[in-house]
């Protein structure tokens, strides 16, 4: 007797508080930003002028770069630990193509550099689907191996600006109504991410995959071929990123991006992309990257000593974490709202 | 003859040394639903997988419309026409219920970009097909199993397929619901479908379908026409073996109430349970796979929380939720996967046995391995477990030998109330007859055992009373003169409630 028993209008209210709570992850980071900046703001006007808000951008834009990336991996329930060792040989290989070849169009070297990271990305996706291992632990393996050929191939050697040619390094600082144009990257890549895995079948399947993975196989995913193709594209995009790098800073040796996966991570998981996969948005994720990034910028011009940056980045994952659980506590009680079948 | 839509013949498939299915054959004709029935383990659900093309048979071949049909995976029996509606939803939590109708098969607009509206339109459609009011727009976590089991229903008629598998599909819904799933399956059926229904309520089985087959053991027995059989037949049938002598229950003084258990309900699991259990009593708890059991011993050890109800251990009253309390008070449970739950694998024998009691072992907080020792050594050899050295890790022991470590391992914290659950699948006779009469001495001892069992000979040979579930509720408390394979399968299917021949509980 339950149909006739429920109410004939549905509770629409508590679902609206459920799919609402999908936004308020985004809108909660954009107004920690915003905070963040206004309190800054009050603090050293000149924090909000042109040439700081430009250095804000340029500075997140690999973060979210390597972030869109790494949220594209994570929504399928896996974990790309190699992006830094990725960066790092996608840098130096760029730099070395360019001073070697200094006449080569720009375009042709960043699909060079985007190919060097895609190569890594297969490997890792390759190794993924072989071995069954999970991700965390070739990842794991995967940053030392790339990051041990980055230091056999640059030995100690040191690619310098001066060895660069201008156009290249010009990129790196150069901005389009004001914009810097490696932010565009950015956002060109952004969007389309968040388009492609929010409108194409595949890219519902990959939150499908990270949801529920024995489901995924029951309704026929190719779970293999996603996952790999999610790899690749973790890969690629942190070569993108390394061509970035390389132009942005000029001065090149085999310890470009050491570390920063972890920065990723942090970043991605702030901006609301659940660790265990299925949720998020890659939108949140470069919300995430700019956000850690300003708070690095902030904290100083608030006078706060820079050991507590750190720290600082710390409480706001577990903030992020705890806002998640208390999320998912209030969906959960709102859509619970069903006669029980006694 | 008509020529079958969909004929299974010769089908075998083993789990490593476990035979599954040997030599199944079935035929499912266009505009005809087959009922499929059996007891718990005979093979319904694998027979399922393989056409859903999750297993591959080792032996036997699949033939469509009379061709040979090769599936490699769940992608080609969609793309065959076989529908498949499983026992546990499959649904994916964090998208949208029409998401999950229509993963991999959305609907598309131009550039191939998912058409959103339109797919939401279709999810509305089908809802309004079954009858029910799901908001497409809203994320499949937090609905109740009826509902996602409708979800899944919508996603099988969304595929239009020529074959519709159902396992168990009713087994979640309310009288209502089921009334209107199989207004639909009959719809479906008059325009050519054929339909293979997994049930375990006659009633359903007998209303629906004008075909059944019976299988036990993971052997195809019998297939008739409805109107051919009676259910006792199909009962027997599903049954059809003789309880054999290896249980050898000592009968025993019945003594005090040990474990009382009044009206314990958690909603949506199990309601208002009530039973004793006392000192030198063996009982059973039957029913059907899903009927609830193994979650009420779980709830009354304190693994899972209640909603209401009270526990009882020698008139003491339990705290809900909490494990330690109800080891304190004399409670053990033996639970029924024992490689996840029962053991730490990779530990050895002797540190497993005297797991629960590494504390009153324990001299000034420091464990010595001379007392595990000592201690496990007793109970290892009380229960004559082969094992080398007791520092080997017990994941070197053989099923049964790791089974008497379990309980080995409860028995050391002389439990006043033992709790067994599914105490003997998967080990060899031998173990199993050694089990049973370990079981015996115990009850014989004083002990109060509750044993939840799927098998039906050994609830037979063993219970002093049998009790039943079926869909959560406890429908018969059957004394062991009373308790037959009939009665007792009768009661689990909610057939017959109890068929008269024992009390009917009521609350």
């Amino acid at each position: 007797m339950t149909v006739l028993a429920r109410p004939a209008t549905r509770p629409a209210s508590r679902i609206r508080v459920a799919r609402r709570g999908l936004v308020v992850r985004e809108m909660g980071i954009l107004l920690a930003l915003v905070l963040l900046v206004g309190a800054t703001t009050v603090t050293n006007p000149r924090f909000l002028s042109a040439q700081s808000i430009k250095d804000l951008l340029l500075g997140s834009t690999i973060l979210a770069i390597l972030a869109v990336g790494q949220a594209t991996v994570i929504i399928t329930r896996n974990v790309d630990l190699s992006v830094g060792s990725i960066l790092g040989l996608s840098a130096f290989g760029t730099g070395s193509l360019l001073v070697a070849v200094p006449h080569l169009p720009i375009p042709v070297v960043i699909v060079v550099g985007t190919a060097i990271g895609a190569v890594c990305g297969v490997v890792n996706g390759a190794l993924i689907a072989a071995a069954r291992v999970p991700a965390l632990v070739v990842t794991l393996g995967t940053l030392y191996v790339f990051r041990g050929i980055d230091y056999s191939w640059a030995t100690s050697r040191q690619i310098n600006a001066a060895d660069l040619p201008a156009g290249f390094l010009r990129m790196g600082t150069a901005t389009l109504l004001g914009v810097p144009v490696l932010t565009l990257f950015a956002v060109a890549v952004l969007l389309v991410a968040g388009f492609y895995l929010h409108s194409y079948r595949s890219g519902r399947e990959m939150y499908a995959i990270g949801s529920a993975p024995a489901a995924a196989v029951l309704a026929g995913i190719p779970v293999g071929r996603r996952v790999f193709a999610a790899f690749v594209a973790s890969g690629a995009l942190a070569g993108l990123a390394g061509v970035l790098y390389a132009a942005r800073f000029g001065t090149l040796d085999a310890n470009a991006g050491l570390g920063i996966e972890l920065n990723v991570v942090a970043a991605v998981v702030v901006g609301g992309v659940a660790i265990f996969g299925g949720s998020g948005s890659v939108y949140g994720a470069a919300l995430g990257a700019v956000l850690l990034t300003t708070i690095g910028a902030a904290l100083p011009v608030l006078g706060i000593n820079p050991f507590w940056q750190r720290a600082a980045v710390g409480a706001l994952i577990l903030a992020a974490i705890g806002l998640d659980r208390a999320l998912a506590a209030r969906v959960a009680r709102s859509l619970r709202g069903r006669n029980n079948h006694a | 003859m008509v020529r079958p839509l969909l004929a299974l013949s010769g089908v075998s498939k083993s789990f490593g040394a476990v035979a599954a299915l040997r030599d199944v054959r079935l035929e499912l004709f266009a505009g005809e639903a087959h009922a499929l029935v059996g007891e718990n383990g005979a093979g319904k659900s694998t027979l399922v997988k393989i056409l859903a093309g999750v297993h591959a048979p080792d032996d036997g071949v699949l033939t469509l419309h009379g061709r040979p049909l090769l599936l490699s995976g769940p992608a080609d029996a969609r793309a065959a026409g076989i529908a498949v509606i499983y026992q546990e939803p499959t649904l994916f939590p964090d998208l949208s219920v029409a998401e999950n109708i229509f993963m991999g098969r959305q609907p598309l607009r131009s550039l191939r970009r998912i058409d959103n509206a339109k797919m939401r339109d279709q999810a509305v459609e089908l809802f309004v097909r079954l009858g029910v009011q799901i908001d497409p727009d809203r994320p499949a976590r937090g609905l109740s199993i009826a509902d996602q089991q409708l979800v899944e229903i919508a996603k099988a008629l969304s595929l239009d397929a020529q074959v519709l598998v159902m396992d168990e599909p009713t087994a979640a819904l309310s009288g209502v619901e089921v009334e209107r799933l199989f207004a639909v399956v009959r719809s479906l059926v008059d325009a050519g479908t054929a339909v293979l229904f997994i049930s375990h309520r006659f009633d359903e089985v007998f209303a629906l379908c004008q075909r059944i087959t019976v299988m036990r053991d993971g052997r195809w027995v019998s297939t008739d026409r409805v109107d051919e059989v009676t259910v006792d037949e199909i009962v027997r049938r599903m049954v059809g073996r003789e309880v054999s002598a290896l249980f050898p229950k000592q009968s025993t003084k019945v003594r005090e109430p040990r474990l009382q258990v009044r009206h314990l309900t958690r909603h949506g699991v199990f309601t208002d349970i009530s039973f004793t259990v006392h000192g030198g009593e063996i009982v059973a708890l039957a029913g059907l796979v899903g009927a609830g059991r193994s979650e009420v011993v779980r709830a009354v050890f304190g693994i899972d929380r209640y909603d209401s109800g009270e526990v009882r251990v020698d008139g003491r009253r339990l705290r809900g939720g909490d494990p330690a309390a109800a080891i304190d008070a004399g409670l053990a449970l033996v639970p029924e996967d024992r490689r996840q739950q029962g053991l730490v694998m990779e530990l050895s024998v002797q540190r497993n046995v005297t797991l629960p009691r590494r504390w009153a072992l324990a001299r000034a907080g420091l464990l010595f391995a001379g007392s595990e020792h000592r201690a496990a050594q007793s109970w290892i050899q009380r229960l004559h477990v082969k094992t080398g050295r007791l520092t080997d890790p017990v994941s070197t022991l053989s099923g049964g030998n790791q089974q008497k470590v379990v309980l080995a391992k409860w028995l050391a914290t002389r439990p006043g109330v033992l709790i067994v659950d599914e105490p003997t699948r998967g080990i060899d006779v031998g173990t199993k007859a050694e089990v049973h009469r370990l079981l015996s001495q115990l009850a014989a001892e004083g002990v109060a055992v509750l044993m939840v069992s799927s098998e039906l000979p050994e609830v037979l040979g063993m219970a002093d009373r049998v009790l039943v579930m079926h869909e959560g509720r406890l429908v018969a408390d059957l004394p062991r003169e009373h308790a037959d394979e009939e009665s007792v399968m009768l009661a689990a299917t909610g057939a017959v409630p109890a068929a008269g021949t024992g009390e009917v509980v009521l609350p």
